[in-house]
């Protein structure tokens, strides 16, 4: 035999041998997997956003076939594809409330106080570094679009003034703009509960309102004109409880002074929003 | 001298100094309001003692620590308190703090307090007393200087190092500390060494102030000053004043990551802080003042003075004749580590070493272009960090990845940035990675 003949089979004894070695792992070895873990991971969007909790879509396939979820946490899916898999899965879809990042600050260009104008390089989280950011307000939005480029959705745009305006049909609630906030503005809201208040300046009164127009001043009037509990006064700021979405009316926002209670159906900072904005000053 | 009297690597940007270092220090009258924040310091912010309408005398204590490492702080002038409110913070953000209205018919004398006795107090004794001063690190950082004068169990330290090596261009306090009170500066470093238990002391001065090295020298030769001092010259060299690469000029050690001098058993200390240990041992003075270089092509008249804590930085160019048509911006600190102030209302602070006014010429940043791969950070990093890798990953965002690549070994001093010649702003980027790290930190993640 000649050199070519040996070598070839050697490497097709090899072949053969290791051949024999997975036919023999794949019938002994194998890992039963429910069929079903594929079909729903196919109906998943595999944007692995980590909205739903888990990491990732195939984990979360592995909960909803465990029955530790229901397939309306995933809050990026479409209504049909979520029905598509409770429908495979034989469950119940589950109801979920759709939430939504909302910014808590509506000091823009035209409102909030500037000392200083920052000339480093465009980032939310550099600009918070250095003198504040130039801002008069330390806790106002700095409008850098770090919360933009954290955005996987194309959710985030920056409006003309320099706020972020979420748009509510695009955004999964994933979270990623609340850790790319430096100022921590950014919270997912029930788009069923539509009192935002749109200020975290601790501030009170005249301190407050020296800094930005539409600062709230912790006056209280939207505490008093709530339903009992709905707002607290915590910190010179109004908290409104999210848990509570029985009955939701704008009258809290009527009689604020400056503004930074609002009542938000759809985007924030939109002209439609500032038109039906209640006493804002300036 | 050996060659070796420095650390690695490192920069040398032009030292500016002449403008100051031959002008004795000055003391800056009283204004007529005083701002200080409760935060001064490293550490937790102190709780105001004192309330609105509060009559307080020059040196009282307005403020106590809270916790270990935060700082007290006493009234650097004789008043009225007329808020406890938020007010500017030098860094930019609003921040609880006391203002004073100065009474204009007050003598501002200090009260003389008898000298403490030292000797006598035990070392808990002794580092509470530090703490209630309001001492802090004059060099620029503030960290309360008694948390370093505390030893752990199981630890001691035999060498007490006094920091002359003021390497940021254009300051001069420390230098002129040295040249004009050289025995308070070795008083000082008498009553820690007492303290710590040291056998030596190692006074470590640039070459660049012969002045100052030769008048600690003449002050340790008369004997006056327990302890062994040596005063030690080292090479010229930004960042020579970090403590640990200090340590590293004077005795070719390195302090690891993660661990402090006092694992080498040292204590390092600014000159100007032993100075203030001394003032407040020997005559009950607290830190209520400091020596600020006012300089830069922007001032009208630069100088070195002693400016009460919670001065106006307006007010200490006013004293410098104002600032220039053509000043543009102005540094508090260094112009290396300095921060930026985007308003002149903001208070001096304990950490003020300098204020900085700079013309278009200084300001103006250099266009940014690709990174060319030359590797000059990597030699200028005094860490041996990839200063060039790091900005990448920030740019990336791949925090995860700064941290392994040993970002908080990075203490911000720009040498990165000062010697890029494509003019990426390297340490900003930095930063901003180091302050990723710490939020994911302190979130738990």
């Amino acid at each position: 035999m000649g050199p070519i003949a040996t070598a070839l089979a050697i490497m097709g004894g090899l072949g053969l041998f290791f051949g024999a070695v997975l036919a023999v792992a794949y019938r002994f070895l194998r890992v039963p997997e429910d069929p079903r873990l594929e079909a729903v991971e196919n109906l998943l969007p595999a944007t692995n956003c980590g909205a739903c909790g888990s990491p990732g879509c195939h984990a979360f396939a592995e909960r909803l076939l465990a029955g530790d979820a229901a397939p309306s946490g995933c809050t990026v899916s479409a209504p049909s594809a979520v029905e598509a898999i409770a429908e495979l899965l034989g469950v119940d879809a589950g109801a979920a409330d759709k939430r939504v990042a909302r910014i808590h600050c509506a000091g823009d260009k035209g409102h909030a106080f500037q000392m200083a104008a920052y000339e480093g390089f465009e980032s939310c989280r550099a600009a918070s570094m250095v003198s504040a950011g130039g801002k008069a307000c330390s806790w106002g939005c700095l409008g850098l679009a770090d919360c933009q480029s954290a955005c996987t959705f194309g959710a985030i745009t920056m409006s003309p003034e320099g706020l972020p305006v979420v748009d509510p049909a695009k955004c999964t609630a994933c979270g990623d703009c609340i850790d790319a906030c430096p100022r921590d503005l950014i919270t997912l809201v029930p788009v069923r509960q539509p009192l935002i208040v749109q200020c975290s300046a601790p501030l009170t009164g005249e301190d407050a309102r020296m800094i930005c127009r539409v600062a709230c001043d912790a006056c209280g009037r939207c505490v008093n004109d709530a339903r009992p509990g709905l707002i607290q006064m915590r910190n010179g700021l109004p908290v409104i409880d999210y848990g509570d979405l029985g009955f939701t009316e704008p009258g809290p926002t009527l009689r604020c002074p400056t503004g930074a209670i609002q009542w938000v159906t759809a985007k924030q900072f939109t002209a439609e929003q500032e038109a039906k904005s209640h006493g804002r000053l300036g | 001298m050996s060659t070796l009297d420095t650390f690695r690597h490192g920069v040398h940007p032009h030292g500016h100094k002449e403008a100051t270092k031959g002008l004795p220090t000055r003391r800056m009258p009283f204004v007529p309001r005083y701002v200080l924040p409760l935060n001064q310091h490293i550490g937790a912010p102190a709780k105001a003692v004192v309330k609105a309408g509060d009559k307080v005398i020059r040196g009282q204590l307005i403020a106590e620590p809270v916790g270990f490492v935060s700082s007290a702080i006493h009234a650097p002038v004789t008043g009225t308190v007329v808020a406890v409110a938020p007010r500017r913070h030098p860094d930019g953000k609003l921040v609880p703090a006391i203002e004073i209205e100065t009474d204009p018919y007050a003598d501002q004398a200090l009260p003389r307090r008898e000298p403490l006795d030292w000797r006598a107090m035990s070392p808990d004794e002794f580092v509470r007393s530090v703490q209630q001063a309001g001492i802090v690190g004059l060099g620029g950082a503030a960290f309360p200087s008694h948390v370093k004068y505390s030893i752990p169990e199981g630890k001691k330290a035999t060498r007490l190092v006094l920091n002359g090596s003021e390497c940021e261009p254009y300051l001069t306090c420390d230098h002129r500390t040295m040249l004009e009170h050289p025995d308070k500066v070795l008083r000082g470093a008498e009553i820690l060494g007492q303290h710590l238990g040291v056998t030596e002391t190692v006074v470590g001065i640039e070459k660049n102030k012969p002045d100052a090295v030769d008048a600690l020298r003449a002050a340790a030769a008369t004997g006056k000053w327990g302890g062994n001092i040596d005063v030690h010259p080292v090479e010229v060299k930004y960042p020579q004043g970090a403590e640990k690469l200090l340590i590293q000029a004077l005795f070719q050690l390195e302090v690891p990551t993660g661990q402090l001098p006092l694992d080498l058993e040292m204590v390092v200390n600014n000159v100007g802080t032993s100075a203030a240990i001394a003032d407040w041992f020997d005559h009950g003075i607290p830190l209520v003042e400091r020596v600020v270089t006012v300089s830069g092509p922007g001032v009208a008249r630069p100088a070195n003075l002693i400016v009460p804590l919670g001065t106006p930085v307006i007010d200490v160019f006013e004293q410098c004749g104002g600032l220039l048509p053509e000043a543009e911006g102005v540094v508090m600190g260094g112009p290396m580590m300095g921060q930026p102030l985007g308003d002149l209302n903001v208070p001096v602070m304990k950490g003020t070493s300098g204020l900085l006014a700079f013309t278009k010429s200084e300001l103006d940043r250099p266009t940014e272009h690709a990174c060319v791969r030359c590797g000059r950070c990597l030699d200028a990093c005094p860490y041996f960090l990839n200063p060039s890798r790091l900005a990448r990953l920030a740019r990336a965002e791949r925090w995860a990845e700064m941290t392994d690549w040993h970002v908080m070994d990075c203490m911000e001093c720009g040498a990165c940035t000062f010697t890029c010649p494509s003019g990426i702003p390297i340490v900003q980027l930095i930063r901003v990675g180091k302050s990723v790290a710490r939020q994911q930190r302190s979130k738990g993640k």
